[in-house]
């Protein structure tokens, strides 16, 4: 499907109706989806079932409670794909028995995405004092210290956690762990 | 559809009735109407056994292999529109029903499977007869529950009931752990069962409903292409399918899932479409100017090499299912929607439009001319039986009856497709998207259970029936009279087809050498047995058949090397048809990938 020849009519030449599923020409877009779930055992493994048996990909995948009275879970899943192949992936989703919601962060423009990472470095004398001084620049704390190590906390989007980590790598960069994008949609309305 | 009302103030104040969870298993299936169920026991559901013992609402049919239990369930399903059940025990029981639950998600059967599962302080331990069921099943069944507290048992068991026939239809598995079996717990009866998180979408909008009545009362060239979703949405979707064909006129054609919404007799009718379809349905879907999709789903099959798939059309698609809108073919007027109630709305909006539409003569003129080319003729002769005429015989001496007919797969099935003619829906039993062989004798065990005084015949192929043989031992057992009909050719005729279209003719592995006596064979399981191989004998041992009273195997030896035209090879469009003989260079490189 995916190496279809270019479509008759996909061009704007051809009859206007039949614009055919082509994806060659199809630009990959990056999307952040909020998945809201029944949090029944068993939901996790559907989601990403899907995914996986579908050939789709996921970048980053979050989950956990966020309703104990309601069950409900959210999963914030950054996905890339074609307009079409994102289509799907939200209507295969919402197939899924306990998916309750799923909301386009992205195309939504009002969300607001940000993840978490715990980031090692260890490192003495000049590059530890670098490595504070460009944590301090990025609001990263010190959550853990040793004579010759530093453990930041760092939160933001996604992109300037890859840069404070960049930025890490020259000073003594040990470890990452990230959390994966979790997101909310702005404004007093739910969803 | 299951009608979610919030429960009876009695029912709310009244103590619950206590039970253990396999006297609740049975209570549920009860209460949901099953009076048939199909299944094989085994050490993880003897308690369930023990609660079917001795009761009378619900008849056992005992198969011989789990998969047979489970399309036994739904040839059950499919010819009733009710929901097939089937139960089975752990481990083995379960891994033998993963064939017949993906045929059901395939093709959107309601069915309920119902496990047993080790106890559940054996889970995760490698216990006897253990297998992760609902892990196995996760990606083939529409949705699927371990239930591990008996409080729970009966909501699940309902919710399965309403998820399995709800929306686009599909089977549901609920996999019960001995121990749970066998505890107490109250019944809840299915009044005030509620999904909110599973709503299907079951009334059009408006306004997509008037854009779609727009287009119709202004197509040229128009055609219906129907699936399997309006067999799925009940009798009353094919009623309204026929009423909307008669206000419009215009000609309809079916997937092989959709095969008797529409009577095959009308003059508007073009046959099936696809692959081994009609040329004139595949020419008119090509040169439509107006396609509305029915409750299918551009499988591809049906449509060919897809960027020359009617390439001039504007596309209507009414399925319930939203995820198979825009999905293989982009279209113009989406309608999410159960297709009897999207029919029903244009009906309404049509009618309302009092437009004078155009004139469909010249497009049924042309169509006219494709069915002049008379795409199914075949060279018939009097030595051999030809596979199609063995089929029109048992066509025509069948049609008067209440007959039902199911297939296996391979070319029988295409041939009982393009020469069995259906005038109503739910008599035509076939695995159309996960194409199981094996698939027709235990669904037509299941069709017979629910219409005992039916004919039910499988039209097989002599490789096909040898993958469930065995339930014409069912069959015997629970007098269920099926009556197998093998086109034997000898080959996997099929696939010997495809060997001389893409292979060069090197016939790799698709010939039996050894094949069983059928005549032997069927008295060895306890049934009859008839050999035919002289068409002049064809239709009194056909009529024999008819008449037996018990389980018949026909061994009716046809022409081996006939193929099965005409054909859309993959990866050809649907105006690039074989009509006559293949000569092995039909198929470019890129379409020799393709399945
Ligand atoms: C379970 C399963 N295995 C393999 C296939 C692939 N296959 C499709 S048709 C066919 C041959 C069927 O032979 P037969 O039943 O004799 O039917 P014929 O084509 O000769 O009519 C095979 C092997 C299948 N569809 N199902
Ligand atoms: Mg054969």
């Amino acid at each position: 499907m995916t190496d279809a020849p270019k479509p008759l009519g996909g061009n704007g030449n051809g009859p206007k109706s039949a614009y055919f599923l082509s994806h060659a020409d199809q630009e990959i877009e990056r999307r952040t989806l909020a998945v809201l779930v029944d949090n029944e055992p068993g939901v996790l493994a559907r989601v990403v079932g899907l995914f996986s048996g579908r050939g789709y990909n996921i970048d980053s995948l979050t989950v956990a409670e966020v309703d104990s009275s309601q069950h409900r879970s959210r999963i914030t899943i950054v996905t890339q794909g074609t307009a079409h192949i994102l289509e799907q992936i939200e209507a295969q989703l919402l197939r899924i028995v306990p998916v309750a919601e799923v909301i386009d962060i992205t195309n939504s423009k009002t969300g607001i995405e940000r993840e978490l990472a715990l980031v090692k470095v260890a490192g003495t004398g000049e590059k530890r004092v670098e490595a504070l001084r460009i944590a301090e620049i990025f609001r990263a704390h010190v959550i853990d210290t040793t004579n010759e190590s530093f453990i930041f906390e760092v939160t933001g989007a996604s992109e300037k956690l890859t840069q404070f980590v960049d930025l890490m790598r020259p000073l003594g960069l040990v470890e990452v762990s990230r959390t994966g994008v979790l997101s909310i949609k702005r404004g007093k309305e739910k969803g | 559809m299951t009608t979610r009302t919030k429960a009876k103030p009695a029912a709310e104040t009244a103590a619950p009735r206590m039970m253990t969870g396999a006297q609740i298993v049975v209570e549920a299936l009860r209460e949901q109407g099953v009076s048939v169920m199909f299944g094989y026991p085994g050490g993880a559901v003897l308690p369930i056994y023990d609660a079917l013992y001795g009761q009378d609402a619900i008849r056992h049919i005992l198969v011989r292999h789990e998969q047979g239990a489970g399309h036994a369930a739904e040839g059950y399903a499919r010819s009733t529109g009710k929901c097939g059940v089937a139960l089975v025990t752990s481990g083995p029981g379960a891994t033998n029903m993963v064939t017949p639950i993906t045929d059901a998600l395939m093709d959107s059967i309601p069915m309920v499977v119902i496990t047993g599962q080790v106890p559940t302080h054996l889970i995760g331990t490698d216990a006897f007869q253990e297998c992760d069921t609902t892990g196995i099943t996760r990606s083939c069944a529409k949705h699927n529950y371990l239930v591990t507290d008996v409080t729970q048992l009966a909501r699940i068991m309902h919710e399965a009931f309403y998820v399995a026939t709800s929306g686009r239809p599909g089977p549901v598995v609920v996999d019960i752990p001995k121990d749970i079996q066998f505890a107490t717990g109250p019944y809840v009866g299915k009044e005030g069962i509620t999904k909110p998180t599973y709503v299907p979408q079951r009334i059009p909008k408006t306004d997509a409903i008037k854009a779609a009545a727009d287009l119709m009362t202004k197509a040229w060239r128009p055609i219906f292409y129907t699936g399997g979703g309006v067999i799925n949405s009940g009798p009353r979707a094919s009623e309204k399918l026929r009423e909307l064909q008669e206000l419009t006129g215009f000609p309809v054609t079916s997937t092989l899932m959709g095969l008797g919404a529409f009577p095959a007799s009308h003059p508007d009718w073009l046959g099936m479409l696809g692959m081994h379809g009609s040329f004139e349905a595949n020419n008119a879907m090509h040169d439509c100017d107006l396609m509305i999709c029915v409750g299918a789903r551009f499988d591809d099959r049906v449509t060919g090499r897809i960027d020359a798939f009617s390439p001039k059309s504007k596309k209507i698609h009414i399925d319930i299912d939203a995820s198979s809108i825009n999905k293989i073919v982009r279209v113009d007027v989406p309608v999410v929607a159960d297709c009897a109630e999207a029919l029903d709305a244009l009906i309404t909006e049509i009618k309302a439009l009092k437009r004078k539409m155009p004139d469909l003569t010249p497009w049924r003129d042309q169509i006219d001319t494709w069915r002049a080319r008379r795409c199914f003729t075949y060279a018939n002769s009097a030595e051999v039986i030809k596979p199609q005429y063995a089929v029109e015989r048992l066509y025509a001496l069948t049609k008067d009856r209440k007959t039902y007919i199911t297939t296996e797969v391979g070319q029988h099935q295409m041939w009982a497709a393009q020469f069995y003619h259906f005038e109503e829906p739910n008599r035509w039993m076939t695995s159309g998207g996960l194409g199981t062989m094996g698939y027709g004798l235990p669904a037509a065990v299941g069709v017979q259970a629910a219409h005992p005084e039916a004919l039910v015949i499988d039209i097989a192929g002599e490789a096909s029936i040898q993958m469930m043989m065995q339930e014409l031992s069912t069959a015997v057992q629970h007098k269920l009279p099926v009556k197998v009909f093998i086109l034997n050719n000898e080959w996997m005729g099929m696939v010997r087809q495809w060997q001389e279209l893409l292979h060069g003719e090197r016939y790799s592995h698709s010939y039996s050498e050894s094949l069983p006596d059928f005549v032997m064979l069927a008295k060895a399981l306890g049934g009859h047995g008839i050999r035919c191989d002289k068409p002049d004998e064809l239709d009194a041992k056909i009529l024999e058949m008819i008449d037996h009273p018990g389980p018949v195997l026909f061994d009716c030896r046809v022409e081996r090397a006939e193929n099965c035209l005409p054909m859309i090879p993959s990866g050809s469009a649907h105006n690039q048809m074989i009509l006559g003989e293949i000569t092995g260079n039909e198929v470019g490189e890129a379409g020799r990938k393709l399945v």
